[in-house]
């Protein structure tokens, strides 16, 4: 066997345990290939397609209601179809996407970005702190998040009028959706942070009269940050199911700047009348992507902390 | 334990005066109720008599202390859009969406439990492994897409099963509506209730699997084996036991999230129930109806909660010593 | 004839690194009524045997060769389910942390009767009857009263001696004890060594006492077998073995252990660290360690060969002059 030091990185890294993992794990790559791709077809959509969907002026109701290309109607210029307004449905697809990979990770962002300071100090300071915070988050954590979301979004929506709404409509429910999960990466830090507290080389900065935000920022948070950025990555996934829900509820994003979820309800009123396909393929890119960060997650919490399993 | 109860009643009592709080705040500062309730051609005058009537005029304490009053009596005020008292309103639709989270609720827990001690105790039976793999399907699919596919299956395409509202339902003593004496009530009720189940029964698999696999780690199950103890007492009685506490935890949450999960199944199938009158509040910001369920809401969790609390008095020695001594 | 005889047992764990061997060709017999000590660092294999005795080796590791007897029959390759009849009723098992060895959510008495009703055929009465026995055997005050009560109202010594009796259930003619005292303190220790004594000398089981605590090993064995890197170093009686080591292992590891009343500038300690198990040197795995190491300790394992009085054997070159063993 060769020893460690004669290796590259690149042995070393191909050496890994994760990398083995990764490398044995056919569904993980396919899951991984996946959410790349659409999150370049998400993001280069400008660049990808010419039709811009959601520019009033650009659409033409002649071409409403073509179903794909390969349908016996279909053309080869509106590759899986239009919808009732002549959009084209692979186009308003990959601008869906791009809205919803948005919001769902700016919102997991707001998230974590509460929940880790707030379990960093729960957990590290203990007393009355740890306990304020955690009832409150173990209160808020009863509540499901949609319901929170919902409460939220329904708040602005009657305190501002609807022209002001439909601008921020995006900001709030990133907002909504990240004050509504926070508590969940508070209880993971907070453990963490729990168990580091009492370690040896904490009481070793202590002594030397290391500033408590320095033990905090340099030796807590970079120990504890790993199992709660592996939480979040599911937390992506549903935050991005969150979001589709509250838009397919009709208290989502408006309809101007529509995300997969939008797509999908203004599609269903026409599942019935046989345009399957103007709510089949956003639904479809919905549920793949959604399980792809899923199945991403999963592999990264069984291979990085069997013990989450 | 009478101790533990009364301490966990004023808790509770104190969760649900926060919660009545947040909702009077809702309804009394967001937004002006007034201009949301009438059309373009009332003129001030009008829009001030109404102000009076539904007390918009009142001092601030005077306000909270009416709402308090009322909540305790179940009056909710009167509803912006429908213009009726919110508690007949949400007195029409409760039996709805609570017959619906029932039904849910047992087919979430009975199939979660069972589905997830098969995948914890034989981890690599092929069966185990193809539920893991549909468990994961089931979280990634929104509840909604699944509303819509067993619709599109089952109402459109088979004709087997309605694919919108209750069925038939019958009138009970105390004005309880129910569904579930007629064959169309439990036509009606399969689809919605499936739909509204399998996220949870996802869920509550899951981690009765984790725990599983966690507990049969653990020294004292070691030790078990070691004294020769037959498989079925140390999965059944030792195992199981031990993974009740989570397991308990997580099913009254997720019981409890059925409630709210509700909203988004009401509206898939047109469920004539709470979930629905709420979202439809939120779309036209009629806030006392907004507030009546968030109480009516936050009134079911506590209560829950409260159980499972009860519960866990029940199954852990530890805690009755510690709560005795 | 020995209750237990293990001969040439190797244990090995398949990895994607390739096979490791963890237990090599080791062979040792308890007689009746005696403690073996069973010594070596944290990794040398000694918990592995003992879980491969009764069968609860974890997956992927398992027995690749060697023959297990218990009372002359072989147990090496038994089902699980015979297995299972072997566990508690004729071996029983004492493992290291009390506090977690017990079912938090049984009382005492349920998870004795439990398991004397699993391997005896007896009436719940006179399961209750004989577990309170056990209680009174292995010392515990009061024990119709504490028959009801949960672990966690036990202190730590007093649930060691409830996880002994559990192990005496079903009067077994061997006890394996995983560090049985590491978790405990050292005045509580005495107390759980001089049971373990007792029961050898009164009931005449045989005790394979693994530890890593020579101190133990000192107090309570009648012999001590020596294991380092998965294979036998030394086995001998107590006594010659701490007073004249003779692998140079032992040798090391007998001069690192302080004696009250010498006064040291420094402990002396053996340089290096056992070998990772995929990496041990060809020949003696204590090789690149030692200071007398030759030629042919770096080509050759060496087998047990006499090395002094009292069937004291060391697998050691420089007692190539002796007797060989097997």
């Amino acid at each position: 066997m060769k020893s460690t030091h004669s290796m590259t990185w690149w042995d070393r890294f191909r050496d890994h345990d994760i990398t083995y993992s990764f490398c044995h794990s056919p569904v993980t790559m396919l899951a991984a290939i996946v959410t790349l791709l659409m999150v370049l077809a998400a993001f280069g959509a400008p660049l990808l397609t010419s039709y811009t969907p959601f520019e009033p002026g650009s659409l033409s109701l002649m071409d409403a209601f073509l179903p794909p290309a390969w349908e016996p109607e279909g053309v080869s210029q509106h590759l899986l179809g239009t919808d009732g307004q002549g959009r084209d449905i692979l186009a308003a697809i990959m601008y869906g996407t791009q809205v919803s990979l948005t919001v769902g990770m700016l919102s997991v962002l707001l998230s974590v970005a509460i929940g880790i300071p707030l379990g960093i100090i729960a957990g590290y300071f203990g007393g009355w702190v740890d306990t304020a915070i955690m009832r409150f988050a173990d209160i808020q954590l009863t509540i499901p998040p949609i319901l929170i979301a919902l409460m939220i979004d329904g708040i602005t929506r009657t305190s501002l009028s609807s022209e002001v709404h439909e601008v921020i409509a995006i900001p709030v429910l990133i907002v909504s959706i990240g004050l509504a999960s926070w508590p969940q990466y508070a209880r993971i830090t907070r453990s963490g942070a729990m168990v580091e507290r009492r370690k040896d080389y904490i009481a070793a900065a202590k002594l030397i009269q290391t500033p408590t935000a320095l033990v905090l920022l340099r030796h807590i948070f970079p120990n504890v940050v790993g199992p709660t950025l592996i939480v979040a990555t599911i937390g992506v996934a549903v935050a991005i199911i969150i979001e589709a829900t509250l838009s397919f509820l009709g208290v989502g994003v408006p309809p101007t700047t529509p995300s997969l979820g939008t797509l999908i309800r203004i599609g269903n009123n026409f599942l019935f009348s046989g345009e399957w396909w103007i709510t089949f393929f956003p639904a479809l890119t919905l549920v793949v992507l959604v399980l792809s960060v899923n199945l991403i997650g999963d592999w990264l919490r069984d291979t990085f902390n069997p013990k989450l399993r | 334990m009478i101790n533990f109860i009364s301490k966990r009643l004023i808790q509770s009592l104190i969760v649900m005066l926060v919660v009545a709080l947040i909702s009077f705040f809702l309804f009394n500062f967001v937004g002006d109720p007034v201009s949301n309730m009438v059309g373009q051609e009332t003129t001030i005058k009008d829009m001030n008599a109404l102000r009076e009537r539904l007390g918009l005029n009142d001092p601030f304490l005077v306000q909270f202390g009416r709402f308090l009053g009322d909540a305790l009596h179940g009056d909710f005020g009167i509803s912006y859009r429908l213009q009726r008292p919110v508690e007949e309103l949400i007195a029409e639709r409760m039996p709805a969406t609570l017959e619906l989270v029932f039904v849910s609720a047992v087919f979430a827990v009975v199939l979660g439990i069972s589905g997830g001690l098969f995948t914890g105790l034989k981890r690599n039976h092929w069966f185990s492994k193809f539920i893991l793999t549909s468990s994961l399907v089931g979280v990634s699919l929104p509840t909604f897409i699944i509303g819509i596919l067993l619709i599109y299956i089952f109402a459109v395409k088979l004709n087997w099963l309605p694919s919108f509202g209750r069925g038939d339902v019958v009138k009970l003593a105390g004005g309880w509506s129910t569904g579930l004496l007629t064959l169309s009530g439990w036509k009606a009720i399969i689809l919605p209730a499936i739909t509204l189940a399998l996220y949870q029964m996802t869920l509550i698999l899951r981690i009765i699997r984790s725990e599983m696999l966690e507990v049969m780690r653990t020294d004292f199950i070691k030790f078990a084996r070691a004294r020769g103890l037959k498989s079925r007492d140390i999965n059944y009685g030792h195992a199981l036991k031990n993974t009740l506490i989570p397991v308990i935890t997580v099913t009254g949450l997720q019981v409890g999230s059925l409630i709210a999960f509700s909203i988004i199944t009401e509206t898939v199938f047109q469920w004539p129930g709470m979930g629905s009158l709420f979202i439809q509040a939120v779309q036209f910001a009629d806030v006392p109806v907004m507030s009546a369920y968030l109480v009516l809401v936050a009134f079911f969790f506590v209560l829950i909660n409260l159980i499972v609390d009860l519960l866990y008095f029940v199954v852990d020695p530890r805690l009755r010593a510690e709560i005795k001594g | 004839m020995a209750i237990l005889e293990i001969s040439n047992l190797c244990i090995e764990f398949p990895t994607r690194r390739g096979v490791l061997s963890a237990v090599e060709h080791l062979s040792l017999s308890i007689e009746a009524g005696e403690i073996l000590g069973i010594v070596g660092e944290s990794g040398a294999g000694k918990s592995l045997t003992g879980n491969a005795i009764v069968g609860l080796l974890e997956p992927p590791g398992h027995v690749t060769g060697g023959v297990i007897l218990l009372n002359g029959q072989d147990i090496t390759h038994l089902s699980d389910a015979e297995m299972r009849k072997v566990r508690g009723a004729q071996i029983g098992v004492i493992f290291q942390d009390p506090l977690t060895s017990l079912d938090p959510l049984y009382t005492i008495g349920q998870q004795l009767v439990q398991t004397i009703q699993t391997h005896m055929d007896l009436s719940r009465a006179d399961a209750k009857r004989r577990a309170i026995d056990l209680l009174v055997e292995v010392g515990i005050p009061a024990p119709e009263r504490r028959f009801d009560a949960y672990p966690h109202e036990f202190s730590g010594g007093m649930r060691q001696r409830v996880v002994i009796a559990l192990a005496l259930c079903c009067d077994p003619c061997l006890i394996i004890a995983d560090e049985p005292t590491t978790a405990l303190d050292v005045s509580v220790q005495a107390q759980i060594i001089a049971l373990l004594k007792r029961l050898a000398r009164e009931k005449g089981v045989a005790t394979m006492l693994v530890t890593h605590d020579m101190g133990v090993i000192a107090e309570a064995a009648d012999r001590v077998a020596v294991i380092y890197s998965g294979r036998l170093a030394e086995i001998g009686e107590v006594r010659s073995v701490i007073d004249t080591p003779k692998h140079p292992y032992t040798k090391g590891l007998m001069d690192s252990i302080p004696q009250i009343g010498q006064n040291l500038e420094l402990l002396p300690n053996i340089p290096g660290a056992m070998p990772r198990l995929d990496s041990r040197p060809d020949g003696c795995a204590f090789n690149p360690r030692c200071e007398k190491a030759k030629a042919v300790c770096r080509e050759k394992m060496s087998g047990l060969f006499t090395a002094g009085e009292k069937k004291q054997m060391a697998a050691c070159w420089v007692y190539a002059g002796g007797d060989e063993y097997a």
